[in-house]
């Protein structure tokens, strides 16, 4: 496949698989041979039954899993980075400019207030303190985030709550990229609506998504397509 | 029982010989350390055995001694010192600073101006200047090589932090000739203007710690400080009462029990000098 | 050409018969913090005096990348520029603080060491710069006069950080930093060093024992096992998609509290 200029993301046969050496070297293949590619101002979802290797997918387009084979193309604006044989310099400032990373799940360092978390993400992506701050408060306020937690470290923050400070964390930046691994699972109605507004106005200004939804409320409304994992589903051997 | 009598100046003539390196070496590297095999003598250490035996290896028939100690003639370490020259090298002895060639001393310069025709010989106790920061002596000697004198000014640091000023009043550390940082003995601080630029040779003998260092004449001496902290010669606030000197280092002493005090001339023959000056004008 | 900060060739030690390290080789470039993680006995240690030239290799070389571009072998350094360099280019930070810090200097003087020994002779400046250290490592400003000996293990630790970063490094090697501070004051400190990382741009080489604090302080890292490394790469990827049965071991070793 040969990437075009509007072209962000392009996964070319990539294969993964896992080696168990705890479990006497069992290997256990995840996907085979992906292939597809994430246009700007594009939202790609990913879909399947559970287990078809989605959130491994996501992870290595990322870089935090390995990719087995193939090839993961993203796009800086002039050339394309190769995820899968890049060296980690290239990928930590790939993550820092081009791709940002939503989990299901916060991360929580001790300490750090979920205003702060947000900022630190705006301030990686270039900006100054100042406007860091606003932007954070900005996001924190529209996913509905009381103005009383946002002082306090995430850790004691209910399941939603610390959701939220993660999603913000995604959006706080400027990446081209956005990968989404089930943001909205643990959101209410209303957060649910807040999260389909930012995706609307980041693809608006550009950027690509990659991303897990299960609520298919959420996914009818943001997904311009949905790819079926299960046709990657690798051939077992006999 | 028949006494033999003594090598001129008590040591051996190979002892001199080794000295005098030892003091040509310190001569040609101003403030630097130079180690040196220091003899038993027959005073325990702590009681001027360095300053005796470089007085020993330079000392001449022809010379003129004078010992101080604090600035005193007539205490007992000055009186056993010169006592103890005048036996084994049968030389002139003499309080007048203007008189003597060779002057040793414990912890005081004398007030009166030296001339080129002048050695001045310091006992010194500890020569190390870092050894309160740094006790081992391998680091030490590497951070003279190396010019690593941040640690003096952490001390100087310190004193200010503590005491709002630099608390040092003696063996206060000076750089000589720009280069090697060095402990000038504990002589007040009120005396080390009086290290730079001197006319005589200046030598430093430390027996204990087996170290000779030397400060040729007419070399730069700084007393270490900061920019904002500089360095400052202590101003007494009196005068001597027995010769009104007011340019003089000053000995406190106690009168009597109700707290009176008089402030006296530490060196005796400075002192002395002026009063038969005074009294000289006084009977005209 | 090689534009790395510093950069390790085929590092090997021995002691006696133990070889300690074999034939390590990485590169650390400006503003990136390398954890080397490992279990007692892995010469994880031993590498990291060999790169902050404490230690000679038995073969191999460790060369560094000064201010002024040039690229030096640090076996050819004389003493004089060895400590050149630790006074204002790198820091060490030790396990033990009471190794780096004068226990009998106070907190304003033990910081203020680095800049006397760089010539600065105004105390008026020293004792602000000490000042504003001790409070971006949070001290409070009254603790500026007394003893490491009144502070606590984890004010220690601050103290031997801001020691160290006053004259802004551009290399930091760290020895368990943590280790041995108890579980809350660890979270303090590894949030701050964290901090500090991120806003000075410092180029890091952290060993520890915990997977843990690698993954929060370090975007690469490598794991050593008897002397070699067994896996390297990103931090994140290493700890979360294993390659190495050694490596797999280590991480599914991990207690989750």
């Amino acid at each position: 496949m040969i990437p075009s200029a509007s072209d962000l993301l392009v996964v070319e046969d990539l294969s993964k698989s896992f080696t168990l050496h705890l479990h006497g070297g069992k290997r256990l293949p995840v996907v085979a041979k992906v292939s597809f590619a994430v246009k700007r101002g594009e939202c790609v979802v990913l879909g399947g039954p559970s287990g078809v290797g989605k959130s491994s997918i996501l992870k290595i387009v990322f870089g935090n899993y390995l990719a087995g084979a193939g090839h993961i193309y993203l796009s800086d604006g002039e050339r394309f980075l190769d995820i899968a044989n890049a060296t980690p310099r290239e990928v930590v400032s790939a993550r820092r400019r081009l791709m940002g990373y939503v989990s299901q799940f916060l991360r929580v360092i001790p300490r750090v207030s979920a205003l702060d978390i947000v900022a630190a993400a705006a301030r990686d992506a270039g900006l100054a303190p100042g406007a860091a701050k606003n932007r954070a408060e900005n996001l924190l306020a529209r996913l509905n985030l009381p103005e009383r937690l946002w002082t306090l470290p995430p850790a004691t923050f209910s399941g939603g709550e610390q959701q939220r400070v993660n999603i913000a964390r995604g959006f706080a930046g400027e990446h081209r990229l956005l990968i989404l691994d089930e943001p909205t699972a643990s959101l209410d109605a209303a957060n649910r609506e807040a999260v389909v507004g930012l995706i609307a106005e980041r693809r608006a200004a550009g950027a690509g998504f990659l991303a897990i939804f299960h609520d298919e409320d959420v996914r009818a409304r943001v997904a311009d397509r949905v790819l079926d994992v299960s046709a990657f589903a690798p051939r077992e051997a006999a | 029982m028949t006494s033999r009598p003594y090598n001129f100046a008590y040591l051996d003539e190979q002892t001199k010989r080794m000295i005098r390196r030892a003091i040509l070496k310190a001569v040609a590297i101003p403030g630097y350390q130079v180690p040196f095999a220091s003899r038993e003598m027959p005073m325990p250490y702590g009681w001027g055995t360095g300053g005796v035996q470089v007085t020993a290896a330079v000392i001449g028939p022809e010379d003129v001694l004078k010992v101080i100690d604090q600035g005193a003639d007539d205490t007992t370490n000055a009186v056993s010192i010169r006592a103890f020259f005048a036996k084994t090298a049968n030389v002139a002895t003499t309080t007048e600073t203007q008189a003597a060639t060779i002057i040793q001393t414990r912890h005081r310069v004398p007030e009166t101006a030296l001339t080129e025709q002048q050695i001045l010989v310091y006992q010194v106790p500890i020569p190390e200047p870092l050894r309160f920061l740094e006790p081992r002596e391998t680091e030490t000697r590497t951070m003279h090589a190396l010019e690593e004198y941040g640690v003096m000014h952490v001390k100087l640091y310190e004193d200010i932090s503590r005491h709002g000023h630099i608390a040092t009043t003696y063996a206060y550390p000076v750089r000589v000739s720009g280069r090697y940082v060095m402990d000038p003995s504990p002589i007040p601080k009120f005396d080390n203007p009086k290290l730079a630029d001197s006319p005589a040779l200046q030598l430093f003998g430390a027996g204990r710690e087996k170290r000779i260092y030397a400060i040729p004449p007419y070399t730069k001496v700084v007393s270490l400080d900061f920019e904002d902290h500089p360095f400052e010669r202590t101003k007494f606030d009196a005068a001597c009462e027995f010769c009104g000197a007011t340019d003089s280092f000053l000995d406190e002493v106690v009168t009597d029990d109700a707290g009176g005090r008089m402030f006296v001339c530490s060196d005796t023959d400075y002192c002395d000098k002026r009063q038969a000056a005074r009294n000289k004008d006084a009977a005209e | 050409m090689n534009s790395s900060l510093l950069s390790a060739e085929g590092l090997s030690k021995r002691y006696g018969a133990v070889e300690a390290c074999k034939n390590i080789s990485f590169e650390i470039q400006e503003g990136e913090a390398l954890a080397i993680v490992g279990e007692s006995g892995s010469g994880k240690t031993t590498l990291l005096h060999l790169i902050a030239g404490l230690m000679a290799p038995h073969s191999g070389r460790v060369s560094y990348r000064g201010r002024d571009g040039v690229r030096r072998d640090l076996a050819e350094m004389s003493e004089a520029q060895r400590r050149a360099l630790m006074r204002a280019d790198w820091g060490f930070v030790h396990q033990d603080s009471t190794k780096d810090l004068r226990m009998n200097v106070s907190a304003g003087g033990n910081i203020g060491e680095r800049l006397m020994a760089l010539g600065e002779r105004h105390y008026g400046r020293i004792r602000a710069s000490a000042a504003e250290w001790l409070a971006r490592v949070e001290i409070a400003e009254d603790r500026l006069d007394d003893s490491p000996l009144t502070y606590s293990g984890g004010m220690r630790q601050r103290l031997q950080i801001a020691r160290n970063l006053v004259t802004s490094p551009r290399l930091v090697f760290m020895d368990e930093p943590t280790g041995g501070l108890d579980v809350s004051v660890q979270a303090r400190l590894l949030d701050l060093i964290r901090g500090l990382i991120a806003e000075m741009g410092l180029a890091v080489v952290l060993v520890t024992h915990d997977l843990a604090v690698a993954r929060l302080l370090s975007n690469r890292i490598l794991v050593m096992k008897q002397g070699e490394v067994i896996e390297s790469g990103l931090t994140d990827r290493v700890l979360d998609d294993p390659q190495a049965p050694y490596t797999q071991l280590l991480v599914s070793s991990v207690l989750a509290a």
